[in-house]
């Protein structure tokens, strides 16, 4: 018999690999997660999505009913349509998981994100990030003669836009919340 | 009624009251109030494993015989970390087990003490929940719900993590009552999709049932109305590794087992049909081959439990979730309803089909007068052992497939085999599971040498409970799927392959006070394996068969079910370099 050639470098170890007929479409969502706010509730779900090697654009959370104990994690993610589906099923599985929408499907809904970043520098580029901080409706919130700390809140685009604006203008850091996000209507 | 007790009485009354007979368990410093607790009573009996992880696949052995969840009881650290294969394996064929760990007091949890692991940390992705249990007052709630859990939706292994003066604190008690929490997963399937099911039922002209262990995981209603379905409609019927039992192998209608070793009629049964009808299956790559060829012009309906199984790999028509009997008894209830039809002609024809494929007799093998085929070794254990009250474990490799192709199996639960981790070390610890749990029965754990050593110190649990389980050891001194692939896929090159310096099993038994039996000649098969039979005690039966045999069927890693290799068929250059990346 003669030996076969092995492909030199192929990371692809796993059959789970072929999935040739499905779409390759790559969507954002968002998908917001009720959990028992139980200990450990959150490496279930950041495990199943690095387990799974699914993606996390953004993660938040924090308790929402102190009586009841649930938690809220608003997860942003891409995937295909089928891996989207998966997630959500999966998601669904974790018994401490009381819910599981997806916003993006259910919308349409408002997503918010906070995020401070400051900004250093003097003369006119100073003047000119506190006139954009207006627009914006940025709030200053820190102030020294050589900087400033501006809190802005916004879907994550306008914050993106925000902070390439400040880049240039002294931008030096920048700390983002991650998206919250609800239905809107009732 | 609220009691005051320990923690440590508390685990010991909840599995009382949780109805639970025998816990597999090693003692050590984290569980030894548990242990305390074992020694003061009498209800439950305790197994003395000779490692952790026998101890968890003896609790698989034991739920998967009897469908009531099994249980292990192991010590912190290194007893939590040797129980993950167990867990995991459990995970991927979902077997109700519930697995309690001993940690290090609360108050040193974090300190690196000595024996502490983080043992939910560590078993969070190989369990379907699990806890750390803080304080004593919610110890015995924990409990109930990990039952609760362990056994209700996909049945899957759970794990509590009990830490010591949790154990010696006491707190009250609650006898369990039916679960409040949020976990409740629905059993019944929408009534519409049934209905389209029963509706493609009626028209199709090729279909076939693709059956798998969610059949048996649903109990044994769910087999009798699988064995009604099929028999009323005339549909032929195949079963993943999983679901070997729940139609019986001596059904007119059995096509077996289907998949990478599966039937040559399974297989294209499945690549031609029109109407799939996967019932407790979840379109595994060694069941679907290359995904892309994977029966091509078939309509599917799926009807799992977990919705997630529902187009994780294969994107089905027709999605059911629900319970696997709740959804059995509406299909019938709504097809009898509708006026019990099929498309008789056409699904004769479709019979008549399978029936030509049947005589390519794809498990034919060339047998020896000089040399044990491992086939011919099956085929008569088959034979001397089918009317016994049998159950059946395996290993993993080779002989487990060659087993699930020769053995018959009549009814489910009878058959414990690792199926999705393919966990070598599995059988033997699960047959000691298994015989406990059925005492009189004839338990045979089918191996091949190499998987059977990863665990041969449960040698000492056998000749300890003097449990009678036959270890049938299909010896090729090889390890013999991977030297299989090795010659299909690496060009011949048998890299550590081979089971060298391997012990003198008949002076093993000995050693352990049991039974050994060596067999070469075929012309002595049958004797011996009476002997097996009949000893009233653990046998390790070296049975040495002929060292270079493939198995076949094969469908090759990156093959349609229509490409599959048959028999001594040429092999040559069969996997390309795309299916060899494949595991």
């Amino acid at each position: 018999m003669t030996p076969l050639n092995i492909e030199k470098g192929s990371n692809r170890h796993s059959a789970y690999n072929l999935r040739p007929t499905f779409s390759d479409v790559q969507e954002q969502h968002t998908i917001a997660v009720l959990v028992e706010n139980e200990p450990g509730v959150l490496a279930r779900v950041i495990g199943l999505f690095s387990g799974r090697g699914y993606n996390i654009e953004s993660l938040t959370v924090a308790e929402v009913d102190h009586t009841g104990h649930l938690s809220r994690i608003t997860i942003v993610t891409t995937g295909t349509p089928q891996v989207i589906e998966q997630i959500k099923a999966q998601l669904g599985r974790i018994v401490t998981v009381h819910d599981v929408h997806d916003l993006t499907v259910e919308g349409p809904s408002v997503e918010r994100e906070l995020a401070i970043i400051k900004v250093v520098g003097g003369g006119d580029k100073r003047v000119e990030a506190l006139r954009l901080a207006d627009i914006f409706r940025a709030n200053v919130v820190d102030s020294t003669l050589n900087s400033f700390i501006f809190e802005i809140t916004g879907a994550p685009d306008k914050i993106d836009a925000f902070a390439d604006l400040m880049r240039p203008l002294g931008l030096v850091e920048i700390a983002r919340t991650g998206v919250a996000a609800l239905l809107r209507g009732d | 009624m609220t009691r005051e007790m320990t923690g440590a009485k508390m685990v010991v009354q909840a599995l009382k009251d949780q109805g639970v007979d025998t816990v597999f368990g090693y003692p050590g410093g984290a569980v030894l109030p548990i242990y305390d607790e074992i020694f003061l009573q009498n209800d439950i009996r305790h197994i003395l494993v000779r490692h952790e992880q026998g101890a968890v696949h003896a609790a698989e052995g034991y739920a998967r015989s009897t469908g009531k969840p099994g249980v292990a009881l192991v010590t912190s650290g290194p007893g939590a970390t040797n129980a993950v294969t167990g867990l995991t394996d459990a995970l991927l064929d979902s077997i109700p087990i519930v697995v309690l760990t001993g940690q290090v007091p609360t108050f040193m949890i974090g300190s690196d003490a000595f024996q502490e692991a983080d043992t939910v940390g560590i078993t969070r992705p190989c369990t379907k929940h699990n806890w750390l249990v803080k304080d004593t007052d919610s110890l015995a709630e924990t409990m109930h719900e990990a039952f609760h859990v362990a056994t209700s939706g996909r049945p899957g292994p759970v794990l509590i993590d009990i830490p010591k003066d949790v154990q010696f604190a006491s707190g009250e008690y609650n006898a369990p009552k039916p679960s409040t929490s949020h976990y409740q997963p629905v059993v019944k399937g929408d009534l519409e999709e049934i209905t389209e099911l029963v509706a493609a039922m009626e028209t199709a002209k090729k279909p076939v049932f693709y059956t798998g262990g969610g059949v048996i995981n649903s109990g044994p209603a769910a087999s009798q109305l699988l064995r009604e379905l099929v028999d009323a409609t005339g549909f032929p019927i195949t079963s993943t590794l999983m679901g070997l039992g729940a139609y019986p192998a001596s059904g007119k209608n059995w096509l077996g087992m289907l998949g990478m070793h599966g039937l040559y009629e399974a297989n294209l049964a499945m690549h031609d049909c029109d109407l799939m009808i996967n019932i407790g299956a979840r379109f595994d790559d060694r069941i679907t081959g290359r995904i892309d060829a994977f029966s091509p012009n078939s309509k599917k309906a799926h009807i799992d439990i977990d919705p997630s199984s529902i187009n994780k790999v294969i994107r089905v028509d027709i999605p059911i979730v629900g319970d696997v009997a709740h959804v059995l008894e509406d299909i019938l209830k709504v097809w009898k309803a509708r006026g019990r039809k099929t498309d008789a002609a056409n699904v004769q024809q479709w019979q008549n089909q399978i029936n030509d494929w049947r005589k390519v007799n794809c498990l034919a093998y060339t047998n020896s007068e000089k040399t044990i085929k491992p086939q011919y070794a099956l085929q008569r254990l088959e034979e001397l052992t089918k009317d016994h009250d049998r159950y059946i474990t395996t290993e993993v490799g080779q002989h487990q497939m060659w087993a699930a192709q020769y053995l018959g199996f009549e009814d489910p639960n009878r058959w414990m085999t690792s199926g999705g981790l393919g966990t070598m070390g599995y059988g033997f610890p699960a047959s000691i599971g298994v015989q406990m749990a059925h005492p009189d029965a004839l338990v045979i754990n089918v191996a091949g040498e190499a998987s059977w050593l990863m665990n041969m110190q449960e040698m000492g649990t056998a000749a300890q409970y003097r449990l009678p389980v036959k270890q049938f050891i299909l010896n090729n001194e090889r390890l013999g799927m991977v030297r299989q692939w090795q010659e299909l896929l690496h060009g011949e090159r048998y890299s550590h392959s081979w089971s060298e310096a391997l012990p003198d099993f008949v002076k093993l038994a000995e050693a352990f006070g049991a039974k050994g039996i060596l067999c070469s000649d075929p012309a002595d098969l049958d004797d011996a394996i009476m002997e097996m039979i009949n000893y009233d005690g653990p046998v390790i039966f070296d049975c040495l068969v002929e060292k270079h045999e493939n198995c076949f069927p094969m469908i090759p890693s990156g093959k349609a079910h229509n490409e599959m290799l048959l028999g001594e068929a040429e092999t040559q250059g069969v996997i390309d370099s795309k299916g060899s990346v494949l595991v």
